[in-house]
């Protein structure tokens, strides 16, 4: 009957957070203290300063089941500088991520890049004698499918933003 | 300079007061003068470098008490038993550094059972943050994870705002500590005092009505049951609820068990009272706990030393939860009916929606159990059991007194052994479990309602860790009882170590260190007395309620190996308690 925080992780599924925070670097430190000190877990967040509108959203993807992203969202709503806190995974969202993959491109290998960057609509972004730098968009399945594809090649770098997300506004109809 | 003294003048003016004609003053004055707008009568503070802007401020105020209390730790738990008896926030001032860190015990002991409390540090001025410089520590990021919010004010334009926003945050929903940083120079900058009252922020509105449909539900549950059973927190308290709770326990005759915060929330001598449940329970609230059929939670979470052994806590129950905390509800214990709101607002709802459930059968069951194992009191003349004492506190007092523990063997006993009838009567470090807190908390509360008896009930180990503070009771005349249960030893790790380290009593032993607590009381020019049998106890314990102008320490030379009973072992259920010594 009883199941608690720390408990056999079952269905353990991704979510998405939209976190819109006064902004203050004090708020951010509580809410990635939520994570550390209450044992949730960050797969990735990303923040955008918020200076000039006094507010920032922050985007965070963590997993759990459903009585720890529970946890999760009520205690980010505790924090008394935020102002909402959505989990756009039920929601229909758009999320993006971006990355900066420096791949080691000799010139036998170089077309071959270049067709899987253009598939990808990534975009070459510098290159030198040796390697080429490519910046690629989209959600994190792609993102995550064109570094599979490029590894073989050798990557000497890799930057990866984490994931924004939005929720959508209009849903339409057929 | 010259500003210093404008602030003690127009006191009356409320409301807005026009900014040209509102008074310019340097940042320690307008804290000074908002802190009086705000009705603070009691700062609990100790000076240093960083803060002399605000002392030098104090120094001709006659509107509020500044207490020099003698460790900044001491300073944040007297705060917070000023807080737990009175229900207004507790306020502390300290310096910088040291200053600050020492104030973290007393704000994570705050921080753990929801007292409001309002810190104040200095800081080093705005351009040297960061530097390492004299005394600097940052103190927000070290208090982040124990405040409910913390500033670092660095513009003495934002300080007022800042200050009732620090005390709206502290009092309202679930209350907590709030820690509010004041580097030196902006508390030297000039600025303006407004007095506007206003706080507004849009980011924070606690819950307070609670949901229609599940308090519907949860009076339909109540209505049905046939072993109905209320278990209280320390929610009923800090949300003033004692009365509403009472007429729901007795409109429809359903007991009452409360935790260690929730004492005093139902009175004792009332039928419905089971006493405490949990590690240390009586037998039959911990019997009725895990054979309810409906459990009503109310500002209550679930904690494990209430609990014990989660698979076996309660397993028959539908439990309702009431909470103005949405993230206690479902955290450790899966509810049936969650009900986020104010325990005010809901119980009177619940009381008025639901209709008498039979308890006859439930109540001869209860009653068996109270006949079979009540609490017991060991009776010996020639010596002090600690039950004993409790119970003699208990009737001298008449159970009008603010109780205040330390923690340990002798707090249990006194939450077992005391009559509770009245609410903010029973004032104990739960959460934290903080050995150091009963004396200077005494002190606390004694400021916070002068009329009434406050009586200290500490061990000999825990009154050590914060004695010292017995230079502030004789300053300040402070009437304050501290009773010690002295068994010679760290009474608590002791019982574990007979019970579960077969008798390795490892460090827990203080006979040889134990000064003579007569001897220090009176080198303070604190009354010192000293009993070794029950009758030498009452008769000191008669004198020392006669006197009013000193703190009195009472030496009681209790059985150093009577354990602590009923007693439910880490890791074992409510029901698996364990009731006496083995023969
Ligand atoms: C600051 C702190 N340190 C250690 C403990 C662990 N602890 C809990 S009870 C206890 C023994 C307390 O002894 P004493 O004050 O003599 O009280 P008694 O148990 O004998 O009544 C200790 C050491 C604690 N609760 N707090």
């Amino acid at each position: 009957m009883s199941s608690t925080q720390n408990g056999t992780a079952t269905n353990q599924t991704k979510h998405t957070l939209s976190v819109v925070v006064k902004y203050n670097l004090n708020a951010l430190s509580r809410i990635i203290g939520i994570f550390s000190s209450k044992g949730f877990e960050i797969d990735s967040i990303s923040f955008g300063s918020g200076k000039e509108t006094g507010l920032a959203r922050i985007t965070i993807t963590t997993h759990g089941d459903e009585q720890i992203i529970e946890q999760i969202t009520k205690q980010l709503h505790k924090i008394i500088d935020v102002v909402t806190v959505s989990d756009l995974t039920h929601q229909s969202f758009v999320e993006r991520e971006m990355a900066l993959v420096k791949v080691k491109a000799q010139r036998s290998a170089r077309s071959e890049i270049m067709q899987i960057t253009d598939i990808f609509r990534a975009k070459i972004i510098d290159i030198s004698p040796d390697n080429l730098a490519i910046e690629i968009t989209g959600n994190r399945d792609k993102v995550n499918a064109f570094i599979g594809m490029v590894r073989p090649f050798g990557i000497i770098e890799l930057a990866r933003t984490g994931t924004v997300a939005l929720k959508r506004e209009f849903e339409g109809s057929v | 300079m010259e500003s210093a003294k404008a602030h003690t003048s127009n006191k009356n003016k409320e409301k807005s007061v026009q900014e040209k004609e509102s008074p310019v003053l340097n940042g320690a004055g307008i804290l000074i003068k908002t802190l009086e707008n705000l009705d603070v009568d009691t700062i609990f503070g100790y000076p240093g470098g960083a803060v002399l802007p605000l002392y030098d401020e104090l120094f001709d105020n006659n509107d509020i008490n500044h207490v020099l209390i003698r460790h900044e730790q001491a300073g944040s738990h007297a705060a917070d038993g000023y807080a737990r008896a009175t229900g207004k926030p507790g306020v502390v001032m300290a310096t910088s550094g040291p200053g600050g860190t020492n104030t973290v015990t007393g704000i994570a002991t705050a921080a753990m059972d929801s007292i409001p409390l309002v810190v104040f540090t200095g800081q080093v001025p705005k351009e040297m943050i960061g530097n390492d410089a004299f005394q600097e520590a940052d103190i927000v990021g070290i208090t982040r994870p124990i405040t409910k919010n913390n500033y670092l004010v660095k513009d003495v334009d934002e300080l007022e705002q800042t200050v009732r926003e620090a005390f709206h945050v502290a009092t309202s929903g679930r209350p907590g500590p709030v820690l509010v940083d004041l580097p030196k120079d902006m508390l030297q900058a000039k600025g303006r005092f407004s007095g506007l009252h206003k706080v507004s922020i849009p980011s924070y509105n606690p819950t307070k009505k609670g949901h229609f449909t599940q308090i519907q539900k949860a009076a339909e549950l109540l209505s049905e049951a046939e072993k109905p059973l209320i278990y209280a927190g320390g929610g009923v308290i800090l949300g003033e609820a004692w009365e509403e709770l009472t007429a729901l326990a007795e409109n429809h005759n359903i007991p009452v068990t409360t935790t260690l915060m929730g004492l005093g929330g139902f009175p004792e001598s009332k039928p419905q009272s089971l006493g405490m449940l949990g590690m240390h329970g009586t037998y039959y609230a911990n019997m009725a706990t895990t054979e309810c059929d409906v459990l009503v939670a109310v500002g209550a979470r679930f904690d494990d030393r209430v609990t014990g052994d989660l698979e076996g806590f309660s397993p028959h129950s539908k439990k309702i939860h009431i909470d103005i905390d949405p993230t206690n509800i479902g955290k450790n214990v899966e509810v049936d009916v969650p009900i986020v709101g104010d325990v005010k607002h809901v119980l009177p709802e619940i009381d008025k929606h639901t209709e008498q459930p039979d308890t006859n059968d439930w109540w001869d069951t209860i009653n068996k159990w109270k006949e079979e194992h009540p609490l017991e009191v060991p009776e010996e003349d020639h010596k002090i059991k600690p039950q004993q004492m409790m119970e003699s506190i208990s009737d001298i007092t008449n159970g009008k007194a603010i109780v205040v523990t330390d923690v340990g063997q002798h707090q249990m006993w006194a939450a077992q052994h005391y009559t509770y009838d009245y609410p903010r009567s029973f004032l104990s470090s739960g959460g934290l479990g903080t050995m150091g807190y009963g004396f200077p908390a005494a002190l606390g509360a004694h400021f916070g309602c002068p009329d009434r008896p406050v009586v200290c009930i500490t061990g000999d180990g825990g009154f050590q860790m914060t004695a010292y503070e017995l230079a502030t009771a004789v300053e300040y005349e402070v009437p304050l009882k501290i009773a010690i249960m002295n068994n010679e030893c760290l009474g608590m790790v002791r019982q574990w170590q007979e019970l579960f380290y077969d008798e390795r009593y490892s460090h827990s032993i203080l006979k040889k260190g134990n000064p003579d607590f007569v001897k220090l009381a009176e080198s303070y020019g604190a009354a010192g007395f000293r009993a070794s049998s029950k009758n030498e106890m009452e008769q000191v314990l008669a004198e020392a309620m006669t006197i009013d102008d000193r703190p009195v320490v009472m030496d009681f030379r209790v059985d150093e190996y009577e354990n602590c009973y009923p007693m439910v072992p880490s890791g074992a259920a409510l029901n698996e308690m364990v009731l006496g010594d083995k023969e």
